[in-house]
């Protein structure tokens, strides 16, 4: 048995020196490269010894333990009982961040976790089964569809509304006055894609107005639509008043006449699948109090 | 010898594993596919129009990536010049770079209100963005370092002493180039170019942001797979499936052909 060790080791030993001298006899002459890098990494022809045979695979688990170890550590940390997975509309993204905040200030030791993006984007995650508590959608076809799938656990409530605006970049380079000008070739529209519900809302007030868009781009949620006004790169777009209020002075609203708007409501609900009901329904109830609805109106949604 | 043919068990188990993160969500998508309805979900004005549009952006990619792609990368083997490194970084920034990024970047360079946009769109009258133009930048911007890398490495590795003979031979530079080291090399960058094409079909990220979404002019197959994900699932499936079997028809028949040379 020791013999036997030795001769291997002898091999190995060999090969080694045999590999570092064809390394710089070839320098410069890389293809011949991997052929004897295979020689060496596969095992040796006489392997008795388990351990030297995969000597090689235990150097390559070693670079790869460290960065699985950090890995484990890191995902067993998340999912923590004390978490709320929140889906909410991309235009809650600046009400619900102080919602957040405001929740977590008075609820010690939990952790709300937002998630952005269109409604109808959210809704695909949860019925393909991601781990969410609440979702808040920003109509309610989107929200009806998810209890069809029997996803919710307590019936939705509405927790706030919305109107639709036009808005434009700094100092309206496509002199937009309203929703007829949206019919112009020479301008550059952008709308929310048709699902989204920001896109099924354009769309209607848009039929209510009797106008017929030639439009640029569908864009996936409202938030991309804004940032995309914003920039000028857009002449003009259908977003939420809310959005406008959002953007701070980045772009300009034109209202939209109460006769072709239309009128977003905004229902939450925990989900029946909710890693964490309890604090979810919590969550929900802080939505809908006082403080929630304070917030809520400071971003230009209107009350239920 | 028989050894040999019997491979560790371990590395089988590892190796099934592997296979099978790519196999599973494939298995996936076929298990969902409404299969009486696809022959309709197919001939689909959104698929035919997300089908043409890809092949004419992704070819396009291709073929600008050939043209600018292939010296660039000999620029990066061959010449010594000072920032060679950052130029080869930046280069393979998208390999790396969320594609999203890229969009919004190309945004602020090409948009109207860009940094070369605006005095383009301003002279000319010219938007980029929102076009079929505007895809295809975005699509190129994202797959060509798959061409340099490819090209450059090739480059690096060809022994330079065939060049020489050839000089010495009396060729001109020019002479060398086309009939020494582009001929040496073209493995390389038959197989680059696939690479390019097959990233440039799949882009997403850069397109959706930079040229937007728009049936007919700028909806590509990913981008279309995304929309209808959220209204009409029997249409992003038959698209997806659209592109899982484009993607592998050329990828496994190209493969077969191109890289055993290598």
């Amino acid at each position: 048995m020791l013999m036997r060790r030795r001769a291997v080791s002898d091999a190995a030993r060999n090969i080694a020196p045999t590999n570092a001298t064809m390394r710089t006899a070839t320098s410069g002459h890389v293809d011949d490269m991997p052929r004897v890098k295979q020689l060496s990494a596969g095992r040796p022809a006489h392997c008795g010894n388990i351990v030297r045979c995969y000597l090689p695979l235990v150097k390559w688990v070693r670079v790869v333990w460290v960065p699985a170890v950090v890995m484990m550590v890191t995902v067993s940390c998340g999912g923590s009982p004390s978490e709320i997975r929140v889906s909410a509309a991309a235009s809650l993204t600046d009400a619900f961040a102080e919602v957040e905040t405001a929740f977590e200030a008075t609820h010690a030791g939990v952790d709300v976790v937002l998630n952005f993006g269109g409604s109808s984007a959210l809704r695909e995650q949860i019925i393909e089964g991601a781990p969410v508590d609440v979702f808040a959608s920003a109509n309610m076809s989107t929200m009806e569809s998810v209890v069809a799938a029997g996803e919710v656990a307590v019936d939705p409530r509405v927790f706030a509304r919305n109107l639709l605006e036009i808005a434009v970049p700094p100092g309206n380079p496509g002199n937009v006055t309203g929703l007829a000008d949206f019919s112009r070739q020479d301008l550059l529209i952008g709308l929310c894609a048709e699902g989204v519900p920001c896109g099924d809302f354009g769309r209607q007030a848009l039929e209510k107005a009797g106008v017929t868009p030639s439009i640029d781009s569908n864009e996936p949620d409202v938030r991309a639509l804004l940032t995309k006004i914003e920039l000028g790169e857009f002449d003009a777009g259908i977003v939420y008043v809310t959005d406008v209020t959002a953007a701070k002075g980045q772009v300009e609203g034109i209202e939209i006449p109460a006769s072709d708007n239309v009128v977003a409501t905004y229902p939450i609900a925990v989900l029946a699948s909710a890693p964490n009901p309890d604090a979810a329904g919590v969550f929900v109830e802080f939505v809908l109090s006082d403080t929630g609805k304070a917030i809520l109106s400071r971003y230009g949604f209107a009350a239920p | 010898m028989s050894r040999r043919s019997r491979p560790p068990r371990l590395l089988i188990v590892l190796a099934v594993l592997g296979a099978a993160i790519f196999a599973v969500p494939l298995l996936g998508l076929l298990a969902r596919t409404p299969w009486r309805d696809l022959p309709s979900l197919l001939s689909s004005d959104i698929v035919i129009d997300a089908l043409k549009l890809s092949l004419i952006s992704s070819l396009g990619a291709t073929v600008i990536s050939a043209v600018v792609g292939v010296p660039l990368a000999w620029l990066l083997a061959r010449v010594e010049f000072p920032g060679r490194r950052l130029v080869r970084g930046m280069v393979l920034l998208p390999l790396v770079l969320p594609p999203v990024v890229g969009g919004a970047a190309l945004l602020f360079a090409l948009g109207r209100r860009g940094l070369v946009g605006e005095p383009l769109y301003k002279a000319t009258g010219l938007v980029v963005p929102f076009s079929v133009w505007g895809v295809i930048l975005a699509v190129t911007f994202v797959s060509m370092p798959f061409l340099v890398i490819t090209v450059e490495g090739a480059l690096r590795n060809l022994d330079a002493r065939f060049e020489g003979a050839a000089a010495t031979l009396g060729a001109t530079r020019w002479t060398v180039l086309r009939k020494v080291t582009l001929p040496m090399v073209m493995p390389s960058i038959s197989s680059g170019l696939v690479l390019t094409w097959a990233r440039a079909l799949g882009e997403f990220g850069a397109t959706i942001t930079f040229a937007g979404n728009l049936q007919g002019r700028t909806q590509t197959l990913p981008l279309a797979v995304f929309v209808a994900l959220e209204s009409n699932r029997g249409t992003a499936i038959a698209l997806s499936l659209v592109m899982v079997a484009v993607s592998l028809t050329v990828l496994v028949v190209l493969r077969e052909r191109w890289w055993k040379t290598w």
